[in-house]
């Protein structure tokens, strides 16, 4: 996100989401999805598929992507980008994490 | 037409004589057969035994004639009954249990059997010799309580069994008299690359061994070799070859050498017995493998049948072994001598080795290891026996570099001249599988296979049969080569399901690790695919991982292209009441859902619930007594019935109520794909069972069971299983029928390609014919329900998965500011 200050916003506790999973975050009009991976690493995405707005927190999480349940496009968790032939991109907020707390930059 | 027929009694019930009644069945019905069988069981294929042990097939799998094949040819089968004595003189043979028949023909068939080398300690318990089912189940047994097999013989099946048996978790250590492995089928190169592979699969080998005795005090225990050597066993197999079963002719005083001897024509010394199969020896040779055993019975068959030229004639037969990775192939004579030429090809980094004998510019054998791809090719100039003197340049490279062609498998299969034989265990050439497809119209490899018999034996030609099927049907045929099921493996989902069998794998990563996947964690492919195969494979075992599945299988509801959901409560049957109509409006009014529809399964379709509501929705349901109705799901769908005796005039049987008791058995189970039945009352088929997955038509004597049927994308009717007089027969049927199809479906594979790829006649057999098969199956499901009958509505509403449903927090906005 291009805010000139983020701030991190305390969203919720590690183990509040699955491994291999995603939880979401509602701010407003906009809802965050935070994916966990296998190895605990945590990415955030806006919860719209870049092709026809699908949930990806719905979708499967797979070697760093996710695979949206609507249409199967794969979408790489980190940079948001569509992977192999399709084009399009979701916004990617950067999220980390303070011991088991989970913050969210916005 | 009416006149009297002729007996024909068959001393055995293995291969070679079921083959020749095939062929005798198709040029007439002048005989009324009785079959005595030492076995208690129906012919399988014995071929198969090694993928049964490595667990790759099942018995079911390996059956050539189902109990249905008898009945309709009228054939009496005496099961577990051995024939005891031939009096010639009467006609007659007496049988163990007392059974005395006439014949006017009579063809022994009694096979071989193992030989056991009488050494002491060769008759403790433990000792195996692997011949047939029995002895395989007993491999397989001792193989739960692992150890170590020694397996004596370093032939065929000796190595056969002993990749079996390590595939099945035993320590393996394979005792060979000889110098090198395969003697007789291999050279000593290819019998070292063999060797090679083996050990690095972790099969212990030792040759030039001779066993001394075995030990072992009321159980074998070891195995001492002649130099002092003991090696621990808990299992012994001793695999050292074959002796033709003549016991019976002997004494009967037919003419015995070291088999049954016969003619040309497959006539022993009195002109009323013919003799087939292993027993046999014509022309100064016995046989062990298929392909000669079919020939005979084609001629036995021939004579049999009236007047015949045919005669049988000593051919090379080509040598496969079926041990899965281990590829080789080897024909004709490769020893060493006067006159003889070789030209040999070697890659080391890859491991092959290719080498052909010529004689005089006549190729006379091959050994290939490693890459076979042109066997059959070598085979064909080994029988034509042309000059290969123009291409001896390029002959070790194969066929696909004859005359600058190109690399195309096809393409090699085009060049094939129409004599050229394909399938080595049938005797099937490639002209006789083109008029197979051309005549008949076929299109699948399971049709080719039923009319042509062409890769029905050891299945080693499947890749040359698709082959023959591609340039010959062209654009009509879709090559159904063993695709990997997604870009993270290269394996087909038939290979991976039964390696998920065959090494015990319990969990993804397992699977992923063992068959070693090119991803670390799969794709939204593979993973609900291998989730599946686990579910179904491990009933109670395997803990269903929920990020491996369809979020429509997470939050048991259909997701809808604005993210929202739809919500259908189970409605056996179709029926419902006024309460549950009165409890589902309400749930519509209080949760504002925007549609409510009728489908096409007779349920009721909320569309347009939000993730948010979905457990409060349920829990409403729930509290009036419905359960999830499944819509979603790979499984159990609907049973859709019509009113059947309770209200329609035409209704013959109570539909209604085994449409309930149907969904009542079946709801909760995961199949393939989903799984859709019908059930209706009467042949005017108001609930449509002729295009649903699994039909039930009633009618006044009892049920038919049909199944296979499509309508969608694909629109097909069904095909008839059986008919069946009593509900409780019609539950057996169908709960065997969707296990067996839980058992070898493909994932998101209907019913109706699953059985077109099986073949209907075959799963007719499996699950309608073998009584014995058809309860275990059934019982298979059974046990399966136990652990998947569970409500999934009512778990979540209790707590289970709760982060599915509600955001992790709520943010506002105005505040982080």
């Amino acid at each position: 996100m291009n805010m000139q200050s983020k701030t991190w916003i305390e969203v919720g506790t590690l183990t509040d989401i699955p491994r291999q999973g995603a939880r979401c975050v509602k701010t407003g009009e906009m809802t965050i999805a935070i994916f966990r991976t296998t190895d605990d690493r945590l990415f955030a995405l806006e919860d719209k598929c870049p092709h026809k707005n699908g949930p990806l927190s719905d979708g499967i999480v797979h070697d760093g992507c996710v695979t949206c349940p609507l249409h199967n496009w794969v979408i790489s968790l980190e940079t948001g980008a569509a992977q192999g032939a399709d084009e399009g991109m979701s916004l990617t907020f950067p999220v980390k994490l303070d011991g088991e707390t989970v913050l969210l930059g916005l | 037409m009416t006149a009297q027929k002729q007996k024909l009694v068959i001393v055995g019930n293995g291969m070679a004589p079921s083959r020749m009644l095939e062929h005798l069945f198709e040029v007439g019905d002048q005989y009324e057969v009785t079959i005595f069988n030492a076995e208690p069981r129906v012919n399988y294929d014995r071929i198969m035994l090694s993928p049964v042990l490595s667990g790759e097939k099942t018995y079911a799998d390996i059956i050539i004639h189902g109990e249905g094949w008898y009945a309709e040819h009228g054939i009496t089968l005496h099961q577990g009954d051995k024939i005891t004595e031939i009096r010639r003189h009467e006609r007659k043979v007496i049988s163990e249990k007392g059974v005395v028949a006439d014949y006017d023909k009579l063809v022994i068939a009694t096979g071989s059997n193992p030989f056991i080398i009488p050494v002491p300690g060769s008759d403790l318990p433990g000792v195996l010799a692997y011949r047939d089912l029995d002895d395989t189940d007993g491999m397989i047994k001792a193989a739960e309580k692992g150890g170590r097999a020694v397996v004596i013989g370093g032939g065929l099946l000796g190595l056969e069994a002993a990749a079996g048996l390590k595939l099945r978790g035993m320590e393996v250590t394979v005792i060979h008299l000889m110098p090198t492995l395969m003697e007789r089928q291999l050279d000593t190169a290819a019998g070292y690359l063999l060797q090679k592979e083996l050990e690095s699969r972790g099969i212990d080998v030792l040759c030039e061994a001779n066993t001394k005795q075995i030990l072992g005090e009321g159980k074998v225990e070891g195995v001492e070799l002649a130099d002092g050597r003991v090696i621990d066993a808990s299992l012994v197999v001793m695999a050292v070859g074959i002796r033709p079963n003549v016991a019976l002719a002997q004494e009967a005083g037919l003419e015995v050498n070291r088999g049954i001897v016969t003619d040309a024509t497959m006539k022993t010394s009195d002109p009323n017995i013919y003799s087939v199969g292993e027993c046999v020896e014509v022309g100064g040779m016995v046989y062990g493998l298929v392909a000669p055993l079919y020939r005979m019975a084609k001629v036995a068959a021939e004579h049999l049948a009236g007047p015949s030229e045919a005669a049988f004639a000593h051919a090379e037969t080509p040598t496969k072994l079926k041990v899965t990775g281990c590829d080789l192939y080897s024909v004709g004579d490769f020893a060493e001598g006067e006159g003889r030429e070789d030209i040999v090809l070697r890659d080391a980094q890859r491991g092959t080795y290719k080498r052909v004998i010529l004689k005089d510019n006549k190729l006379i054998g091959a050994v290939l290891y490693g890459d076979v791809a042109d066997g059959a090719w070598y085979n064909q100039m080994l029988i034509s026996g042309e000059d290969i003197s123009e291409m001896r340049d390029t002959l070790i490279f194969g066929q696909a570099y004859q005359g600058g062609g190109t690399v195309d498998p096809l393409a090699a299969v085009a060049a094939l001249p129409d004599d050229a034989e394909i399938c080595g265990c049938n005797g099937i050439t490639k002209g006789m599988i083109v008029k197979a497809i051309t005549d008949k119209g076929l299109t699948s490899l399971a049709d080719v296979r039923a009319h042509s018999k062409a890769s029905a034996s050891c299945g080693t030609c499947t890749n040359l049969v698709e082959g023959i099927m591609g340039i010959t049907l062209g654009d009509d045929f879709v090559l159904p080569a063993a695709q990997g099921m997604c870009g993270c493996t290269t394996h087909s989902h038939g290979f991976v399901r039964r390696m998920i069998k065959a090494k015990g794998l319990k969990s993804i990563p397992a699977v992923m690790q063992e068959l070693e996947w090119s991803t670390a964690e799969g794709c939204a492919k593979c993973r609900p695919a291998l989730n599946y195969y686990l579910v179904a494979d491990w009933p109670g075992e395997y803990k269903d991982d929920q990020q491996s599945r369809f979020i429509n299988e997470r939050v048991h509801a259909n997701i809808q292209k604005d993210g929202t959901y739809s919500v259908v409560p189970r409605m056996f049957g179709g029926i419902t009441t006024p309460d549950e109509l009165r409890a589902i409006a309400d749930v519509a009014d209080k949760y504002d859902i925007p549609t409510v529809k009728v489908t096409g399964g007779q349920r009721i379709d909320l569309l347009g619930v939000k993730k948010e509501d979905l457990i409060p929705v349920w829990a409403d349901l729930n509290a009036a007594g419905m359960i999830s109705g499944a819509a979603y799901s790979k499984g159990l769908r609907t049973v859709k019935t019509c009113v059947g005796t309770d209200w329609c005039r035409f209704g013959t049987q109570d539909s209604t109520g085994l449409g309930i008791k149907l969904e009542k058995a079946l709801w909760g189970s995961w199949s393939p794909a989903k799984l859709k039945l019908a059930v209706t009352g009467c042949p005017r088929n108001c609930a449509e069972a002729t295009c649903k997955d699994i039909g039930i038509i009633c009618v006044d004597s009892g049920y038919e069971i049909v199944y296979g049927g499509a309508a969608g994308l694909h629109i097909q009717g069904t095909t008839v299983l059986g008919k069946v007089a009593t509900e409780e027969e019609v539950m057996e049927v169908v709960c065997a029928l969707t296990q067996y199809y839980r058992e070898t479906g493909f994932y998101l594979e209907r019913i109706y390609k699953w059985a077109d790829r099986l073949g209907y006649d075959h799963i007719k057999e499996v699950i309608y014919d073998n009584l014995e098969e058809r309860k275990a199956f059934a019982e298979r499901f059974r046990y399966s329900q136990e652990f998947a009958q569970v409500d999934p509505w009512a778990e979540r509403v209790a707590g289970a998965e709760a982060h599915e449903f509600k955001p992790m927090a709520t943010l506002n906005l105005e505040a982080a500011e």
